[in-house]
């Protein structure tokens, strides 16, 4: 896909700013879907604003922190440093599609048992960083857990119930 | 954000046109983890945002006897890290790739974008500086390679002109009986930005501990990546011992021309270069079958 134009005069840039919204096709949760973003949206932006998916979470936007953690193809990106239309063609996991068939990913149902989290905003980040983990380790050990997930803050529990609820997960899929 | 155009080439050449004749600034994408934040500071402004990503050169990754390894432009650190080639003969690159970020950071961003965003403390660069690593550049006026080394002109400058792409990093293969270490600090466990880095190189005649060819290179003490050419003058062509190790070390600390700022003073970024080329170069030589008693 290429799309070209010349938008050096002011005037032009604020009008496209308004007007200029491309297509974006690609799968998310597993459905494809399709909308329409500005090319300076990012994913984080276009899951929230455009398909309403706000379990995604916006917190401090240059990917430090991990709350916009999405699966790209499997793997845990931070969709704020990402643009929209780099989605093109791609499958992305949120955490609304995290649960398969009404029934909660073991991560999920662990997080809850042990605890491992108290306001919440983290929380989607935590998890799908973790679910990329065990997609490709299915066995990591304590130290390929933590480093998983060294790319999300959390500012409440401390961490150590968020990798105990992790390592719970690994021996329930075991 | 302000707008800007995004373009996805699918070929080469269609980028380079795009490069040649848009008006305005053109900003080449791999990861962004870099770019959109500098957008979305505004430190950076972008009239039309290049993605490189769909162009199929630029997902090279290929190790060729004698000639050595390619990374491509969009290979992805991760991806870079995870591949057999480097896992047996780069170390140092493996090691530099898994300490940019964090692991989504790893598998979005990019060395060609860390070369290319030239910040003097980028990780991949000491160890690629150390394996005399190339720059493959495409133009208008075809392709020219540029030694790493060179590359970098200050803080954030390079010497990539404004209707060229990098194309690839080409990294020689590694001369026998060698070892390549980096270290950086950081004050904290993971996820932050080096306050040092050394880069170690060390290659052994074919037998015994005298030192043929050593490299060392250090991130984050000088405008740009720098290489410590006194410390490899120390060690080339004597048998290394801890000694010579401990006077390379205070050597490496003349190369320096640190800054003082929020991560540590000029004085405490010297000390801390003496302090990772020793440790690297130790670390080489362990490697090497020849540990040195401390």
């Amino acid at each position: 896909m290429t799309f070209v134009a010349n938008f050096s005069d002011t005037t032009l840039r604020k009008a496209v700013r308004v007007v200029a919204k491309l297509p974006l096709s690609f799968t998310v949760n597993g459905e494809p879907r399709q909308v329409f973003v500005q090319p300076w949206q990012t994913l984080l932006e276009a899951l929230r604003d455009e398909l309403a998916l706000t379990g995604t979470k916006e917190g401090c936007s240059n990917g430090n922190c991990g709350a916009c953690t999405v699966l790209l193809d499997g793997r845990a990106i931070v969709a704020c440093c990402m643009l929209a239309l780099e989605a093109e063609g791609q499958d992305i996991l949120t955490i609304e599609g995290l649960a398969k068939d009404g029934r909660l990913d073991p991560l999920q149902e662990t997080f809850i048992e042990y605890g491992a989290l108290q306001c919440g905003f983290c929380t989607p980040g935590f998890l799908l960083s973790a679910r990329a983990l065990l997609n490709t380790n299915p066995a990591p050990n304590e130290q390929e857990v933590r480093l998983a997930i060294a790319g999300n803050l959390c500012r409440c529990t401390g961490y150590d119930k968020i990798v105990r609820a992790i390592q719970a997960a690994v021996e329930r899929e075991a | 954000m302000r707008p800007f155009t995004y373009a996805a080439p699918q070929s080469l050449q269609e980028a380079l046109d795009l490069l040649a004749k848009a008006n305005g600034t053109v900003r080449p994408l791999v990861g962004g983890t870099d770019l959109i934040d500098q957008l979305r500071q505004r430190r950076k402004t972008a009239d039309v945002v290049l993605d490189i990503k769909r162009i199929p050169e630029m997902h090279r990754l290929e190790y060729v006897a004698r000639e050595g390894l390619h990374v491509g432009a969009a290979v992805s650190c991760a991806d870079t890290a995870a591949f057999a080639a480097v896992r047996e003969l780069y170390p140092a690159i493996r090691a530099s790739c898994l300490l940019v970020g964090s692991v989504q950071i790893q598998n979005r961003a990019s060395i060609a974008g860390n070369v290319c965003n030239s910040a003097p403390s980028a990780d991949t660069v000491p160890p690629l500086v150390t394996l005399d690593a190339r720059a493959a550049i495409v133009g208008p006026r075809g392709r020219r390679e540029v030694p790493l080394e060179e590359f970098f002109t200050g803080p954030g400058q390079n010497v990539l002109r404004g209707d060229e792409l990098l194309l690839e990093i080409v990294v020689p293969p590694p001369a026998p009986h060698s070892s390549n270490h980096y270290l950086r600090f950081i004050p904290r466990n993971e996820m932050d930005i080096a306050v040092a880095g050394v880069s170690s190189l060390v290659a052994l005649r074919p037998r015994g501990r005298i030192c043929a060819r050593a490299r060392i290179a250090l991130a984050a003490v000088a405008p740009t990546p720098v290489r410590a050419k006194a410390a490899e003058a120390v060690l080339e062509g004597h048998v290394v011992t801890s000694e010579l190790i401990e006077a390379a070390a205070e050597k490496a600390v003349e190369a320096c021309r640190p800054i003082t700022d929020v991560r540590g003073s000029a004085e405490y970024r010297k000390e801390l270069v003496k302090v990772l080329t020793r440790r690297t170069l130790r670390h080489c030589m362990a490697s090497l079958g020849q540990p040195l008693e401390s």
